[in-house]
């Protein structure tokens, strides 16, 4: 119930009111006797149509009516008068229904269901609608009422789309008239309906309507909304393609058994270390794909790969995904080497999530040494990993990490996204006219909406200066935290991802958070390189194509909130989170699905520091039948209590094998949960700095 | 910032569960069911579903599962909805006592705490409508529309509820302002008797009252029901 004034009633109004109702619960007794009795006689029937003008909202009462009209049909004879005149009558009473409430869905939906029997006149509809649409412009029960007739009375979509026309010239600020152009362009787009080919003149004519609204008020925000969508569909006909693999074309993988043998013949980065001989191939596309099987990926190799299952990267098993692994198993008894070529053809299986297949034919090849000889180590208590400033010093420039696709015969731009000269002529044309805009008004909405072009701008045009617009992003981004306050931890996110993507975009400025360990004798961290990503306001992850290959990852001392799009980067052994923001272990999620993670530091946190954990059901739950974890065995070994009190700790614990841990610092640690966490964990060495007995 | 005046708010819920004759009751009475639930939830969250009769409700629960015309014939939408809301009420009431057939569900709810799981397919339809029904223009990702700034909209406090379940399951409650929010819901509570209204000048009533208290315990501002907390 809306705007009802809050005041007592006054004596007289009281006693009104209590006469209301006690004609309301008369008419309410005597429908439902009329209901069970099947009661369709004449004056049966008024009581409902009286009942429904009090109150529209009673369903009942559109049931017992919509019986009726049934009962009537099969009784009266079939001349056409006749069913007029009881359909007619049905579209009166809900008329009058809609006027003493025009929100109400059982009044919209019988006069649909009337509609649909196809012998009333549908004149009126329009004109009816034209009333309520004046009354109230957004009403989306109107509007689905209209999309509804015009279906019915076959009006072409021109025709609806210029109705949207009519209705956003005579107020621009329309969300709902915008939003039907949009579903109604699409179509006619789609269809390439005459007068709507090419695409590219439709939508620079679009882009002008747009422009109109959103330069007669830059605050008010449904034009830009429209613009968005526009935006939308100027950039988004690319079909997918892969962006980066792991290991990258023409690597020399050295496959050899975890210890602390340390060979300084190899390069650190061709190095992986497995018991069990299998090495992760992963597949990093420009958008969600799905469809990834041994048809569409061919994989050809010199060793027996038994037939491989690809496996989405993403939460809660969803279909689509960038990222994509699969496990390449390879013999265990002699020392080989062994090479793999991996081919991605034109397929009708690999599709976007927009519904592209992946045209773009593509391969590459790697080698994969196989020595996996003698365990060397089991001793491993000379310490755990200690992430410590002091612990790592800075990389020479000579590191030489697979970077990109710089050695891919097929060529650095056929990788990039494919673009059209029109869509970043486009682009550059609406980043001008804003610009244009912003430096005479302080427009939020505005500055978001440079930003997005800018990003866009650099995704799809060949010669833009990437880092520069880049930089200008951030620019951006920075100012609206400041401006628009309330939306700050917004614009902190999409500040993390364009930081991210700077950081990451050139191999020069990726080296400056490259270190090394100082301690090489550690059985975890090897001598491979460690990327810190620590101290920089990240809130935020998402794109990871460049960093498949890092195994040691230093995230400490930022703002994250959430590690969705960290899955993708499966060769990832030691990882520090601490000093963030991580809520929950749910949030943590991510990195069950890492399943090399040896090393984990989530110190200093938020866990337990909620009352209440709202990401828990964003992830899968005990209770769906997808989780395979129910109760097995060795598990009640767990105290019953502790398992349900710690339920999210052991679903994200249970599926890595930990040699290190660090829980401190967060509300939730405390002895029982360190206990509980030993018996989980049965590969631990190390919880928080102390040696596990 | 005001205070919840959690006291006022489950007197004024049980008031509306005894009221049965006035106008708006009688108006409301072919969704009671509905607002059972909702009254039943809030006085959950605020820690006092023991101020009710468990056992009068549960049988008119089940009285109405049967007998009742009005929750029976419905169009089938509406009726697994109700199904969903039947279930909850016995679910959550049963858990308390311990008893009758839920119990044996019930415990294994309680024990994961997973039970807003039960909720979370309609919230899913409601994210929808609430999107379909702003008639925005939805680009190339539901997220981005929620940069909607609400001041040419009347903002209402069940926005509170629905938005904010739509933000908590794609994880992005942080991107609006909690403090604002929490003080919009805190002025929209009955000075007198309770209860919370649609905005601050308004009757209060029974749904909005959920609406108030439940975007409160998801802004993790108040939380006395024992099924969402992590132990202490």
């Amino acid at each position: 119930m809306h705007g009802r004034p809050r005041k007592p009633q006054k004596p007289e109004e009281e006693e009104a009111s209590a006469v209301e109702a006690a004609k309301l619960r008369n008419l309410q007794s005597q429908l439902l006797a009329n209901h069970h009795q099947k009661n369709y006689a004449k004056e049966a029937l008024e009581v409902s149509a009286n009942l429904l003008e009090m109150n529209p909202d009673l369903y009942t009462a559109w049931n017992y009516r919509k019986l009726a009209v049934e009962h009537y049909l099969k009784e009266s004879p079939s001349d056409i008068e006749s069913i007029k005149a009881i359909l007619d009558e049905e579209l009166r009473v809900a008329e009058s229904a809609l006027r003493q409430n025009v929100k109400s869905y059982g009044a919209w939906y019988h006069r649909k269901w009337i509609l649909s029997k196809r012998h009333s006149s549908t004149d009126h509809e329009l004109r009816l609608l034209g009333k309520f649409q004046k009354l109230d412009a957004r009403n989306f029960h109107a509007w689905n009422y209209r999309r509804f007739v015009a279906g019915l009375m076959n009006i072409p979509e021109e025709k609806e789309l210029m109705y949207t026309t009519d209705m956003i010239d005579s107020n621009f600020s329309n969300y709902s008239a915008w939003h039907n152009r949009s579903a109604l362009l699409a179509k006619l787009l789609n269809k390439k309906a005459e007068g709507y080919f090419p695409v590219e003149k439709v939508l620079n004519d679009e882009y002008e309507l747009v422009h109109q609204a959103i330069f007669t008020d830059p605050d008010d925000q449904s034009g830009w909304f429209y613009h968005l969508w526009l935006l939308d569909q100027t950039v988004k006909t690319n079909p997918p393609s892969l962006v980066s693999s792991w290991p990258p074309h023409s690597f020399n993988v050295a496959l050899s058994r975890t210890g602390c043998l340390n060979d300084g013949t190899l390069s650190s980065f061709s190095r992986f270390q497995s018991d069990s001989g299998t090495i992760p191939l992963i597949l990093y596309f420009d958008q969600p794909v799905q469809g990834l099987d041994s048809s569409s990926v061919i994989v050809k190799s010199t060793a027996n790969l038994r037939d491989l299952i690809w496996k989405p990267l993403s939460k809660c098993n969803r279909a689509a995904a960038k990222a994509w692994v699969s496990h390449l198993n390879f013999p265990q008894e002699e020392l080989n080497s062994y090479s793999v070529e991996v081919s991605i053809g034109h397929s009708q299986k690999l599709v976007s999530a927009t519904g592209f297949h992946h045209v773009k034919p593509t391969h590459f090849s790697f080698k994969v040494a196989v020595n996996l000889g003698e365990t060397t180590t089991e001793d491993c208590g000379n310490g755990g990993i200690r992430w410590k400033d002091e612990n790592f010093t800075s990389c020479g420039i000579s590191q030489n990490f697979p970077f990109g696709s710089s050695g891919n015969p097929t060529g650095e731009n056929n990788y990039a996204p494919s673009t059209s000269e029109w869509c970043a002529e486009t682009i550059s044309n609406e980043i001008a006219l804003f610009r244009e805009l912003l430096s005479e008004t302080d427009c939020k909405i505005g500055k978001l909406t440079l930003a997005r072009l800018l990003m866009a701008h650099a995704a799809t045009s060949p010669h833009a200066n990437k880092i520069v617009q880049l930089e200008e992003v951030l620019d951006l981004y920075q100012d609206l935290m400041k401006l628009d306050p309330s939306h700050f931890c917004y614009y902190e996110d999409e500040h993390s991802l364009v930081l991210l993507k700077k950081l990451t975009s050139t191999r020069e400025s990726l080296l400056r958070h490259c270190y090394s360990y100082k301690d090489k004798t550690s059985p975890y961290i090897d001598s491979t390189t460690c990327l810190r990503l620590n101290n920089l306001s990240i809130s935020r992850i998402e794109s990871v194509e460049k960093l498949l290959w890092v195994q040691v990852l230093d995230l400490s001392h930022n703002e994250i909130r959430s590690i969705e799009g960290l899955e993708g980067m499966q060769l990832l052994s030691c990882l520090s989170l601490s000093n963030n923001k991580i809520g929950s272990f749910t949030t943590l999620e991510p990195l069950r699905l890492i399943k090399s993670l040896k090393v984990l530091d989530i110190s200093y946190n938020e866990i337990g520091l909620h009352s209440i954990d709202t990401t828990r059901y964003l992830f899968s739950s005990p209770l769906s039948h997808s989780e395979e974890n129910y109760l097995s065995g060795d598990e009640l070994a767990i105290d019953c209590t502790d398992l349900a009190t710690y339920w999210e700790a052991y679903l994200l614990f249970k599926d890595l094998s930990l040699a290190q841990l660090d829980i401190e610092g967060n509300m939730i640690s405390s002895e029982r949960f360190k206990a509980f966490l030993i018996k989980i964990l049965p590969k631990l060495h190390w919880l928080d700095g102390k040696q596990v007995q | 910032m005001g205070e919840l005046a959690a006291e006022e708010h489950v007197k004024y819920i049980i008031s509306v569960e005894k009221r049965k004759d006035d106008f708006q009751s009688v108006m409301m009475e072919h969704i009671r069911m509905i607002g059972a639930y909702w009254g039943l939830t809030t006085l959950d969250i605020l820690g006092k579903l023991d101020t009710v009769d468990i056992d009068e409700v549960v049988s008119w629960v089940l009285k109405c599962q049967h007998e009742s015309e009005i929750l029976v014939r419905l169009d089938l939408g509406f009726k697994v909805f109700l199904y969903c809301n039947i279930l909850s009420v016995i679910i959550t009431l049963t858990g308390k006592n311990q008893r009758r057939e839920g119990c044996e569900l019930h415990c294994l709810l309680q024990k994961y705490r997973g039970w807003i799981w039960m909720h979370a397919w309609w919230r899913i339809s409601l994210w929808t409508e609430i999107f379909l029904a702003g008639g925005y223009v939805s680009g190339k990702s539901n997220l981005e529309v929620l940069m909607v700034d609400l001041r040419n909209f009347l903002m209402w406090v069940c926005y509170s509820w629905w938005v904010l379940s739509s933000l908590i399951m794609i994880d992005r409650v942080h991107w609006i302002n909690k403090e604002k929010l929490i003080k919009f819901i805190l002025d929209c509570q009955g000075t007198e008797n309770g209860g919370i209204s649609d905005r601050p000048d308004d009757a209060v009533d029974i749904y909005h009252s959920y609406f108030g208290i439940a975007g409160l315990s998801l802004l993790e501002t108040w939380v006395r029901t024992s099924l969402l907390r992590y132990p202490e």
